[in-house]
């Protein structure tokens, strides 16, 4: 019986360790290649990613612009740093309720029960979405450029700038893995990524002046991850000092990719 | 015993597994030969999904050993993995891509090369009576076009054991026969399969060997035949119109009945195993009925099907599920959806 069944298409024979790491890349490829071609096609998700952005930077350009007062500079200047960090940290919902729904409706199950790596499913997913977040960062500056924005401190700094908000981008959306994963509920994970992230990058420098502030709600703005992120990329779009945001910024990066790399590796193991 | 091709295509000796308190599997034994199909019937929450996803290395066992294909399922899941198929009770698919589409993409995560995956695709689209559809996206296909193509999708790596976890749930009829003539083909091809169903006509169509389970246990084994001698001769069944005789009625059959009468109260069907004595039982049982003034609706007498089996076996019919302590009738919604389709 199994011989006349001799695949025509035989699968490659058992890989060892640069097979199987040559194709822990090309699942990652494959897979990150299939989440693009999967947001592409969902106008929502294009919306979401692009327009909502975009509606950002004109509304607090245009409405909100005129009442905040920046002491010695633009508001605009200030604020395209501001928008780019929380559009790259927002990017994370479509991580987190991806993962969410591929997990509910048996992708995930079909892909681990399959001879592929099964770090694709992880990898490819966190660098679909790090290209969508470049995409989306890119698109944002051009916007910005036509409404007034510049970049005042030379283009190795803007790069660099690009670079932080998308490092700080995966960081936020290796977090939503793991909450996506470990919830598996798609309504849920949107709430929850509500709960924590509007308050953490609202509550932060990245629309007004943390001097604007009430003291006790300083206290919190100045002392926390994406105040960091956003001053050190503020400071290498415009100018200014750089150094301590830097090292915090990347102290605290760092830790997020320490303590969430495995565990949202671990949820994925654990996934059911 | 890394690649034994003559052993079973699966082997499963005491299998085990607990979720905290719940004992999913209280050791499972299970061989199918190459080339079958074995029907794993049980209700929902019996452990078949769990069993399947040990089988298929997604879950680690407690205890007890599987192989499949010949390889340990623990010790030796990616050499497994490169010989099974599964498809689960949703359709594992991506909907914003089309059917051609999700087929190559699985290709090449089976590191298939490129026209390598693009022919199998055409292929399985062929087979799979899709070619129409292929530069659809799924989404727009109807619920048995979805499961068709996730069914074509666990063929891509040509499997040597295929595993379908409830192939047809939600299916309306018809998109249900079609799938059996695909189940079918399959197996004439010399795939060996576990098909995991809660339809007992379902089992009795396509399995060549059937287990019974029921609470992590296999209750019973064999073929849909020797199963159905377990309940020994006929049944006598009816319908009670008037839902407040129903008791009357119970009780008016016992005396003719073989075992204990059993009444589904949501539909009024009571039926009775009459053992042998045919006609003799229908007569007694009519007689019975008049003298207790029950009207009855179809009384007959029938060949047992594999519900009156699981019904002997168990004490509880087969699509009756136990879901946190509350009984809930699947069949009625069943009966619904059957007739929301015809």
């Amino acid at each position: 019986m199994t011989t006349a069944t001799a695949p025509t298409i035989s699968l490659p024979d058992e890989p060892g360790l640069l097979a199987r790491s040559r194709w822990a890349v090309s699942d990652t490829l494959v897979l990150a290649r299939r989440n693009l071609l999967v947001w592409a096609r969902v106008p929502a998700y294009l919306v979401f990613t692009v327009i909502q952005p975009v509606m950002f930077v004109l509304m607090f350009r245009y409405v909100f612009g005129g009442a905040i007062k920046i002491p010695g500079g633009d508001y605009v200047d200030f604020l395209m740093p501001g928008i780019i960090g929380q559009t790259a940290a927002f990017a994370s919902f479509a991580t987190a309720i991806a993962l969410a729904q591929e997990l509910k409706k048996g992708v995930i199950d079909r892909l681990r029960s399959m001879p592929m790596a099964r770090s694709a499913v992880l990898t490819g997913r966190l660098l679909a979405d790090t290209g969508r977040m470049l995409v989306t960062i890119l698109i944002i500056v051009a916007v910005g450029y036509a409404v007034g924005f510049r970049f005042h401190n030379g283009v190795i700094p803007a790069i660099l700038m690009v670079v932080l908000a998308t490092v700080f981008g995966l960081s936020i959306c290796l977090i939503a893995a793991f909450t996506g994963l470990a919830i598996g509920d798609e309504e849920s994970v949107q709430a929850f990524g509500l709960i924590w992230l509007f308050p953490i990058t609202f509550l932060s420098s990245a629309f007004v002046p943390i001097s604007s502030m009430p003291g006790w709600l300083q206290a919190f703005a100045n002392n926390q991850p994406v105040t960091y992120v956003i001053n050190t990329m503020r400071a290498l779009a415009i100018g200014g000092p750089i150094e301590a945001n830097l090292w915090k910024s990347i102290a605290w990066l760092a830790g997020i990719f320490i303590v969430f790399v495995p565990l949202a590796v671990r949820a994925y193991k654990r996934a059911s | 015993m890394s690649q034994d091709s003559s052993g079973p295509a699966i082997l499963v000796e005491g299998l085990t597994k607990s979720f905290g308190d719940v004992h999913a599997l209280r050791g499972i034994d299970l061989a199918v030969p190459r080339g079958t199909i074995l029907g794993v019937l049980g209700p929902n929450g019996a452990g078949k999904t769990t069993a399947v996803r040990i089988l298929t290395t997604l879950l680690l066992p407690d205890g007890g050993r599987a192989l499949v294909d010949g390889r340990d399922v623990v010790r030796q899941a990616p050499a497994v993995r490169r010989s099974i198929g599964l498809s689960g009770q949703s359709a594992a698919i991506q909907e914003e891509l089309t059917g051609r589409e999700n087929l190559e993409l699985i290709g090449r995560l089976y590191h298939l090369s490129r026209p390598e995956s693009r022919s199998r695709a055409a292929q399985l689209l062929e087979q799979f009576d899709l070619v129409d559809a292929a530069g659809r996206p799924a989404k727009t296909y109807s619920g048995g076009m979805q499961r068709r193509l996730d069914l074509a999708a666990s063929l891509v790596g040509r499997p040597q054991v295929l595993f379908l976890d409830e192939p047809t749930t939600g299916l309306d009829p018809r998109s249900r026969l079609g799938m059996w003539d695909i189940i079918r083909s399959l197996v004439e091809g010399g795939t060996t399969l576990l098909l995991t169903t809660q339809y007992l006509d379902e089992a009795d169509e396509l399995a060549d060997e059937i287990v019974v389970i029921d609470h992590g246990l296999v209750i019973a084994a064999g073929t849909a035949e020797e199963l159905k001698g377990r309940v020994g001769g006929d049944v006598l069944e009816f319908t009670v119109p008037d839902r407040n005789r129903l008791s009357d009625a119970v009780t008016a059959v016992a005396m003719v009945g073989e075992s204990e009468p059993h009444a589904d109260k949501e539909t009024g069907v009571v039926s009775v195993g009459v053992g042998g004595r045919g006609s003799d039982a229908l007569v007694d049982g009519v007689r019975a009925l008049d003298a207790a003034g029950v009207q009855t609706r179809g009384l007959a007498l029938r060949r047992p099907s594999l519900d009156d089996v699981f019904l002997a076996l168990t004490g509880h019919a087969a699509e009756e599920e136990e879901l946190n302590g509350k009984r809930r009738r699947s069949r009625r919604s069943k009966r619904d959806e059957t007739k929301a389709t015809s």
